[in-house]
């Protein structure tokens, strides 16, 4: 069955160069700068990689980076707990959105 | 006997290389216009049997406590007599768990006069129950440096790959290790780790996975070792079983093969290693010994050798090689 997501797709995404060469140079060389070791270390990185990843809900990306996680020693209960990191996250940016709920509700109320 | 090879072994490299979708091993190094070729060989590698108390995943010889074949004493006796003939600045002992073979002992006494750098790959788990006191003794008499399989820090990911309770059970070695000043300065008792990735992908950076078990062995279970190796997990025996049993075993090939790096090739353990197994015949490498490839080709026993085998020769290869060439390489 055809879908939409194809795991095959991934490894043609330096393809995108062929239209606009230019500017996949440049993503790609600050890409790459990105992932490189800095104050952060690759591993560390690649923890924050997946859990945006599974923030911007990205299969490529999911799939990606849990690679990458696990070729930078990291460890499935590293990642379990990234990953829950993203759902603090997503879960309290809408919480804290109540804030607004609550300040509406109150001034309409009586 | 050299363990049964598969039906996927025994195919040639063209053959499974169509399987796979993959450039042969031997087409790949010659498009980058390279030869595997022996350089001076500098080290003895021992496997002195394949029996062993664990039955690792990753385990490219089948090693496993129902394996019977072992290194006699008379094949020890030869092993020790050419080691004296030709010399070795190291040698290196290894198995299954070598802890395992009964002459162990025997070899580490007779050998180490010979051996400027002997170094004995020690299954954590296994030292701790064979003779273990004895053995002890014995490495730190003579100066062994120990070897020890460690892939992870993480429980799950250790038991996952070497068996329940291994980590546990390591990290006691370790530590009684530590206690008799093995991995602690200025004792001149050499620890060293090696980590294999505990699935089917290619090792984290030596560098980086050697500073982050440092730091969480020091923190978490005040253990100090010399050095770390992270080494590829070679797609043969038990390892290329579970590869093609979840799945993984193509993907895993085309990420060993995409990584090929052709500067790792001038520096192949092959190159400068020999290798003989518990019969005493002998091969360019531990993975060679693992398929029955004989050193350059052609089956020579132990006692055959005079010298240390000539420089040039070529050594086979096949698509198992792709192993030692990903990344930085298997030294
Ligand atoms: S990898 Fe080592 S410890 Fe594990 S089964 Fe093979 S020989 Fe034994």
């Amino acid at each position: 069955m055809d879908t939409y997501y194809d795991p095959k797709d991934l490894p043609k995404f330096a393809d995108i160069g062929e239209e606009a060469p230019e500017l996949a140079k440049k993503f790609f060389d600050y890409y790459g700068a990105v992932f490189a070791e800095g104050e952060l270390t690759e591993r560390e990185k690649a923890l924050i990689a997946l859990a945006v990843a599974h923030a911007v809900q990205c299969p490529y990306c999911i799939d990606a980076y849990t690679q990458t996680c696990l070729e930078r020693g990291a460890s499935l209960g590293e990642m379990t707990e990234a990953v829950h990191v993203t759902t603090a996250i997503r879960g309290g940016a809408s919480l804290v959105h109540a804030t607004q709920m609550r300040k509406i509700a109150k001034k309409l109320s009586m | 006997m050299v363990p049964e090879l598969t039906s996927a072994d025994t195919l040639s490299d063209a053959e499974r290389s169509s399987a796979h979708g993959l450039e042969p091993f031997s087409g790949c190094l010659a498009r980058h216009g390279l030869e595997l070729n022996r350089g001076q060989t500098n080290t003895l590698q021992i496997n002195v049997g394949l029996i062993c108390n664990q039955v690792c995943r990753h385990c490219h010889l089948e090693a496993g406590p129902n394996r019977s074949e072992i290194m006699s004493k008379k094949t020890i006796e030869e092993v020790v007599a050419y080691a004296k003939r030709a010399s070795f600045p190291v040698v290196d002992i290894t198995g299954g768990a070598p802890e395992m073979n009964p002459h162990l002992g025997y070899l580490i006494e007779n050998i180490a006069p010979v051996a400027p750098r002997l170094m004995m790959r020690a299954n954590l788990t296994a030292l701790a129950k064979e003779n273990t006191d004895y053995l002890l003794r014995l490495c730190m008499a003579n100066r062994v440096v120990i070897a020890a399989s460690f892939p992870a820090v993480s429980a799950s990911q250790t038991d996952s790959q070497r068996g329940k309770g291994v980590l546990e059970k390591s990290i006691t070695m370790l530590k009684k290790l530590n206690d008799l000043g093995y991995g602690r300065d200025g004792t001149g008792l050499e620890l060293n780790l090696v980590s294999n990735p505990t699935g089917a992908f290619l090792p984290a950076s030596q560098d980086q996975a050697e500073k982050r078990f440092r730091r969480y062995l020091e923190t978490k279970w005040g253990l100090s070792f010399n050095n770390l190796f992270t080494f590829a997990n070679v797609p043969l025996g038990r390892f290329r079983t579970w590869l093609a049993d979840s799945g993984n075993l193509d993907s895993y090939m085309k990420k060993l093969s995409a990584s090929f790096n052709p500067c790792a090739v001038e520096g192949l353990m092959c190159r400068t290693l020999l290798s003989v197994n518990w019969e005493g015949y002998l091969f360019d490498c531990d993975f060679n010994l693992a398929m029955g490839v004989y050193l350059a080709g052609r089956k020579r026993h132990i006692s055959e050798m005079d010298d240390l085998p000539e420089p040039g020769t070529q050594i086979p290869t096949g698509n198992h090689c792709y192993a030692c060439t990903a990344g930085s390489g298997f030294t």
